[in-house]
């Protein structure tokens, strides 16, 4: 075939890094599909060549074996139609924090003007609750604030695609939960098909449409999870019993992945009905 | 305390403490001026060849700029090669630390030989030589040393390598640079007197402190001392003030 019906598609891509000891493979056999618009989120256990799938997908990398494609095209060299997220925000220091944002558009050709391009940022900001610290440096900024400043940047010029690598892993539990509100707040406005590599089993399900647990290295697909959890998803959502069969799905998964359960279609142990809720008093609280 | 009076209060209270201290301890222990002049033996001195030190001054300072610059030009060429390239890394840095090993003392009758005549030149290349390493070694690091992730960002958008450079890697460097053009200051001062002294050749502040050697004047030779001193601060402060202009953002507040 020489286009895809999907944004984002690996076909049988295998990729080896070469070292001294010899090719050490990381990603064997592995194929994506993941429609427009939607949002994929990939899982595994660490070194298993996630972020190895992030450069390959920016076309940083040429993969050693098979073909990805974006948006009906072969990946063969990086491509601006697509934002990058990292672990480490990288924000340029030097740079206000609306500068930061706008850098990507002094290197894209966009029918944008500047003008345009900074109404946009602040608009971006506004939505990531950033509005105030447009002229701040990111010195000055938390590490939550600059995450979000980060995400701005990403799509600041309408990519179609969105890398995320672990975005959220360097941030606390509550920052990083109120990271995944404004995911879902900026995809509402702006839809884009997702790629986020993570290490966080509800991440992954509170976030996308589907989810990919990739086997130890050399990764393949292990596991592909629908997920049935209906839009305008709120951090409840994660606390249904549906949302607990899926995380003890994926989390049996990712022990299969880790060689410690042995096979991967066995049934999971059943699930103990959820307890009923005791109320304590509390000691020295007013009844 | 009020922080810009601290800033100038501070610097004058120490200075005028050691001026003090000096002018006190040559005239406590009586000792003659061929072997410590005091401070009120450099007075005349400045007072009586005031033109002198203007000109010579003027002969030093330039010489000394235009050395420098040329130490940040070549330096941080070099120091780009060797940030971007791993084989140009590994293949100068071994040349670059024997040449800085060599006492620059023992080049400069060598480049007094090699450009017979052509004392501008040679003040000037001895001030490069001695001055260029620590800029070339601080832009080497500074590039080497760059998160790919800062690459990876503009290279997925498909900017090129000089895009890079110029948006990341230039900037990011500049704190580095300016630390080291700090220490390139005076090091580059060095160079130049120690042209003017060990190949005397009648221009610069070492041309007066030589004619206050062989006339016997020792208080003239502390003077050149001082006014040496007073340019090398003059010339650090003007980097310090470059450096907030163009790597303030680098600068925490304190706290």
């Amino acid at each position: 075939m020489t286009t895809s019906p999907y944004m984002i598609e690996l076909r049988e891509v295998s990729h080896a890094y070469r070292t001294k000891a010899g090719d050490l493979p990381v990603l064997d056999d592995l194929s994506l599909k993941i429609p427009e618009n939607s949002f994929c989120a990939v899982v595994g256990p660490s070194g298993c060549g996630k972020s190895t799938l992030t450069r390959l997908v920016s076309g940083l990398m040429k993969p050693s074996e098979g073909q990805v494609w974006l948006h009906s095209q072969l990946v063969t060299s990086p491509r601006p139609t697509v934002g990058m997220a990292f672990q480490n925000p990288v924000l340029l220091e030097w740079r206000t924090i609306l500068e930061n944002v706008l850098l990507p558009m002094e290197i894209v050709k966009s029918t944008m003007s500047r003008a345009e391009a900074e109404k946009r940022a602040r608009h971006l900001l506004e939505l990531v609750g950033l509005s105030g610290f447009e002229d701040k440096r990111p010195s000055e900024l938390s590490g939550g604030m600059r995450q979000r400043a980060s995400l701005c940047r990403s799509i600041i010029h309408k990519p179609d695609v969105l890398i995320l690598d672990e975005p959220f892993g360097a941030l606390d539990a509550f920052t990083r939960e109120d990271l995944w509100c404004t995911m879902h707040d900026l995809r509402e406005e702006e839809p884009c098909t997702c790629l986020l590599i993570t290490h966080d089993l509800r991440e992954s399900v509170f976030l996308a449409d589907q989810v990919v647990v990739l086997s130890g290295r050399p990764a393949h697909a292990q596991y592909v999870l629908d997920v049935d959890i209906p839009a305008k998803r709120k951090l409840d959502d994660l606390y249904t019993p549906r949302a607990v069969e899926m995380l003890a799905t994926l989390r049996h998964q990712i022990q299969v992945a880790q060689g410690r359960a042995a096979d991967a279609d066995a049934p999971l142990a059943q699930h103990a009905p959820p307890a009923k809720p005791v109320r304590r008093p509390i000691p020295g609280a007013m009844q | 305390m009020n922080d810009t009076l601290r800033k100038i209060l501070a610097p004058t209270i120490f200075i005028v403490g050691i001026i003090a201290l000096w002018e006190w301890a040559v005239w406590y222990n009586d000792l003659p001026d061929y072997r410590m002049a005091s401070p009120s033996d450099l007075v005349p001195r400045f007072v009586q060849f005031w033109d002198l030190f203007l000109i010579k001054s003027w002969e030093t300072l330039w010489r000394t700029v235009v050395g420098l610059a040329l130490a940040v030009v070549v330096g941080t060429l070099i120091g780009m090669i060797m940030g971007f390239s791993r084989f140009a890394r590994e293949g100068l840095y071994p040349i670059l630390v024997g040449f800085n090993a060599i006492p620059k003392a023992t080049v400069v009758p060598i480049v007094a030989l090699m450009f017979v005549g052509q004392h501008d030149f040679n003040t000037v290349l001895v001030a490069f030589m001695i001055s260029f390493f620590p800029i070339a070694v601080s832009v080497s690091i500074g590039l080497s040393t760059l998160e790919p992730e800062y690459r990876d960002i503009l290279r997925s958008l498909g900017a090129s390598n000089f895009t890079i450079f110029w948006k990341i890697a230039l900037p990011k460097t500049l704190p580095e640079f300016f630390g080291a053009l700090k220490v390139a200051v005076t090091l580059a001062f060095i160079g130049t007197n120690l042209m003017e002294i060990v190949s005397p050749h009648g221009r610069g502040l070492g041309d007066l402190f030589d004619s206050g050697r062989i006339s016997a004047d020792y208080p003239l030779m502390f003077a050149v001392l001082l006014a040496l001193a007073a340019l090398g601060i003059l010339l650090f402060y003007v980097v310090v003030i470059l450096e907030r202009i163009f790597a303030g953002w680098a600068e925490r507040s304190p706290g």
